[in-house]
């Protein structure tokens, strides 16, 4: 059978031999020479090949870390310290891994969005979609564990707020959080468990990505049009035309990261965490990470008690649910129109969605009884955060139904080709995108 | 292309940048009451940023004439001097007026020895406890990586330094041992002014304001907590330098292979 397999043409002896054992050569040729592509991606396109190159990069500073680093309490610090000093390029490898931490959150969260923009969840990619999901959690559990590792105050005392959640569950939430401490405060063990699971999980991560990947050569990607392609003219092979314009798009966005890398390399961080931890100091004030602020704000949010569930769980189901509810979108919008270009309300919702989120983010980095503006006595960050939460749960859970059955959405072109190839007139070549060109 | 369109879209993304960025350094502002440190000019600001060594240098002899009774840094060996432009007579001669307690010998005794460039630092007290005790109850914290583990970095060093006020606002109820600076949290201090006018005679003569010694320990701490910056800033205009033409190359290879296609 080996003649069926060959791949198309190319490859050395050697390359024959191994792929009529196991073919590789031909799945790499299928899966990404050949793979069909519609013609009309843009550059919201980019960032599948952007995770990819940032979670491999991921790996490969925190293996070179790992050489070095001590998870215990009394030498973790300094063994931090000791990378930023005295490794050659220690500094380089861990202001990688710090800065790569928010530069895959930024990606993942463009991703996401690009996602919502263009309806890609809907049929037939529900499936592929609820794995994104998964890698999202996943990706939020190794980062705030990986916070952990350099022991400052915010890694301790994050580390304790965070995992004293779970003290909300009814009856068993003591159990549950002393267990995931291994004592009875956030100490040794716990940084070693937290050091085991932050090496692993992200091989999990690669894993799911592999079925997430696998999901979406089964379905074929969706477009910025967001209908199906008809025909070979609608398609481009994968290779030459998008690994090009990916090699391109991965450039740029290496030489921003590069530029926060070299020249801001704390930009996101927070001082406070070049402060030793120290469990008798309770800083002035906790916060996550700048990635994690959305759903800071949402935890705290819930500063009231519903029924029979106190403020400290309802806080706790909200933080949970703004991620759950993720996984469900497919089924909560019930358009079958897939972009947003054909969905003139759904367009506008989107952004406002995009801009609750960010208000939420400025939200979760402020203390509740803040004043907003100065002067402006009635206005306190928890209002802000009360409205934002209120919105984010009510755009998923109503709108999104509710427009699906309300909403007018604009004809589709008839296929992808014809806009892309000139059908100015059609009401895609219309809805025409600044960043398709180029 | 429709302009109205594209322009839409511009403000949007803008508007979505503009709001990232606020909300990404939103959370350093608010930390507590002190006062907000004014900017200051230095040498090491923005992405060409240099050190300024004489003055590091400067700054060094301060500390160690000053500060050094109460505050270690422990994260300095004093090898790490010669990036400083001290010669390997000079680092061992500063060194030497150290003890260090080492052990334990072949008769399973620990004894002193003066330091050398490989040790660390030498710390002004055994502990915490210790250090605690010298001071009123008060920990002076250690000053390796002060300048950024502080919102305010350096400026913050130096608006402390030299913010001390003798008489405290009519409001201010001064605790026993404190001291007025409005830039720390909350107004009192336990460390007294630590820097006086002509309070340190510099070996290489510049005259010793109060505003020049804070300004020296400043740029001395700042190069202690980011001893590699210049290496960094260098290495990385290479870096951007390259990956900008890469782009630049990779966009002209992507616009050849999709001209191909109509
Ligand atoms: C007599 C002991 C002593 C000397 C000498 C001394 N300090 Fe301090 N310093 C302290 C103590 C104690 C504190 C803690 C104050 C507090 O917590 O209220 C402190 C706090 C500080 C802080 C504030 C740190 C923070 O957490 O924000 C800075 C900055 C500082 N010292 C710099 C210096 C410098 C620079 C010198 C030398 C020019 C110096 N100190 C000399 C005892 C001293
Ligand atoms: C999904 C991929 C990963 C993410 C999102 C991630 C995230 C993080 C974060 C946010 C930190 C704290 C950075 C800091 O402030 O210092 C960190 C530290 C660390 N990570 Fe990771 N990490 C990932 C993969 C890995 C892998 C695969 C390893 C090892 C095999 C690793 C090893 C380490 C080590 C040793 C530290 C402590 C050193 C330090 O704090 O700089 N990481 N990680």
């Amino acid at each position: 059978m080996s003649a069926h397999t060959q791949p198309s043409g190319t490859g050395s002896g050697l390359v024959k031999w191994i792929d009529s054992r196991l073919p590789v050569f031909t799945y790499l040729q299928k899966e990404y020479g050949e793979f069909p592509a519609p013609r009309n991606f843009n550059y919201w396109w980019n960032f599948g090949a952007i995770l990819s190159f940032m979670l491999v990069l991921m790996i490969f500073t925190g293996i070179f870390l790992a050489m070095q680093y001590t998870p215990h309490v009394d030498f973790a610090f300094d063994s931090v310290e000791r990378i930023m000093r005295d490794v050659n390029y220690g500094w380089l490898l861990r202001y990688m891994h710090a800065n790569g931490a928010s530069f895959f959150f930024i990606a993942v969260y463009i991703h996401i969005f690009r996602g919502l923009y263009y309806g890609s969840y809907k049929n037939p990619r529900e499936l592929l979609w609820i794995f994104g999901v998964v890698i999202l959690v996943l990706m939020m559990a190794t980062a705030f564990m990986g916070y952990v590792l350099p022991w400052g105050q915010l890694s301790l005392w994050g580390a304790t707020v965070i995992t004293s959640l779970f003290s909300a569950i009814p009856l068993v939430g003591d159990s549950i959080v002393t267990w995931l401490w291994g004592g009875f405060a956030v100490d040794n063990s716990t940084l070693n468990r937290f050091f085991s699971l932050h090496f692993l999980l992200p091989f999990v991560i690669v894993g799911v990505v592999a079925l997430h990947v696998i999901a979406l050569h089964v379905t074929g990607s969706n477009n910025p049009l967001g209908i199906d392609p008809k025909g070979p003219q609608d398609t481009i092979p994968f290779h030459p035309y998008y690994t090009a314009k990916d090699s391109f798009g991965l450039a740029i966005w290496i030489t921003l990261f590069a530029a926060v890398v070299f020249f801001a390399p704390n930009f996101f961080g927070e001082p406070e965490n070049y402060v030793r931890a120290n469990p008798l100091v309770t800083p002035a004030e906790i916060v996550p990470e700048w990635y994690f602020l959305p759903f800071f704000a949402i935890l705290r949010a819930v500063n009231f008690d519903v029924l029979f569930i106190d403020a400290k769980l309802g806080g706790v189901i909200a933080m949970f649910g703004s991620i759950l509810v993720l996984f469900v979108v497919p089924w909560l919008d019930r358009s079958k129109v897939r972009s947003a270009r054909f969905r003139p309300v759904y367009k506008w919702f989107f952004w406002i969605l995009v801009l609750d989120c960010l208000l939420l983010g400025f939200v979760g980095g402020h203390p509740p009884d803040e004043k907003v503006f100065e002067g402006i006595e009635g206005l306190k960050f928890i209002n802000l955060g009360h409205l934002g939460t209120a919105w984010y749960f009510f755009h998923f859970l109503v709108l999104l139904p509710l427009l699906g059955m309300f909403e007018k959405t604009r004809p589709l072109p008839t296929s992808i080709a014809e806009p892309v190839l000139g059908g100015g007139q059609s009401a895609a070549g219309a809805a025409a995108k600044p960043m398709e060109k180029a | 292309m429709d302009i109205g369109k594209k322009l839409s879209h511009v403000v949007a993304i803008a508007a979505v940048a503009g709001l990232t960025l606020v909300a990404g350094t939103g959370s350093v502002i608010a930390s507590g009451e002190a006062k907000h440190p004014e900017a200051q000019d230095w040498s090491f600001a923005g992405p060409f940023g240099k050190f300024d060594v004489a003055s590091i240098q400067r700054g060094l002899q301060n500390y160690i004439e000053n500060c050094s009774a109460c505050h270690s840094m422990n994260q300095l060996a004093y090898r790490n001097l010669s990036s400083l432009g001290f010669n390997e007579d000079e680092v061992k001669e500063i060194a030497s007026q150290y003890e260090v307690t080492d052990g334990p010998d072949d008769n399973g005794d620990m004894f002193d020895r003066p330091a050398r460039p490989s040790d660390k630092f030498v710390l002004p007290f055994p502990n915490e406890q210790a250090a605690r005790a010298s001071n009123n109850g008060a920990f002076p914290p250690d000053l390796s990586l002060l300048a950024k583990a502080n919102p305010g970095g350096p400026d913050y060093i130096f608006a402390l330094l030299t913010g001390f006020v003798e008489e405290p606002p009519e409001d201010v109820e001064l605790a026993e041992g404190m001291n007025y600076n409005p830039f720390f949290g909350g107004g009192q201090i336990a460390m007294a002014p630590p820097l006086f006018e002509d309070g340190i005679e510099y070996s290489d003569g510049t005259p010793a304001t109060i505003e020049q010694q804070a300004r020296d320990v400043a740029n001395f701490l700042q190069w202690a907590a980011e001893p590699e910056m210049e290496d960094r800033k260098r290495i990385g205009w290479k870096v951007v330098l390259f990956l900008l033409v890469l782009s630049a190359l990779l966009y002209a290879a992507k616009r050849q292979t999709w001209a191909r296609l109509h």
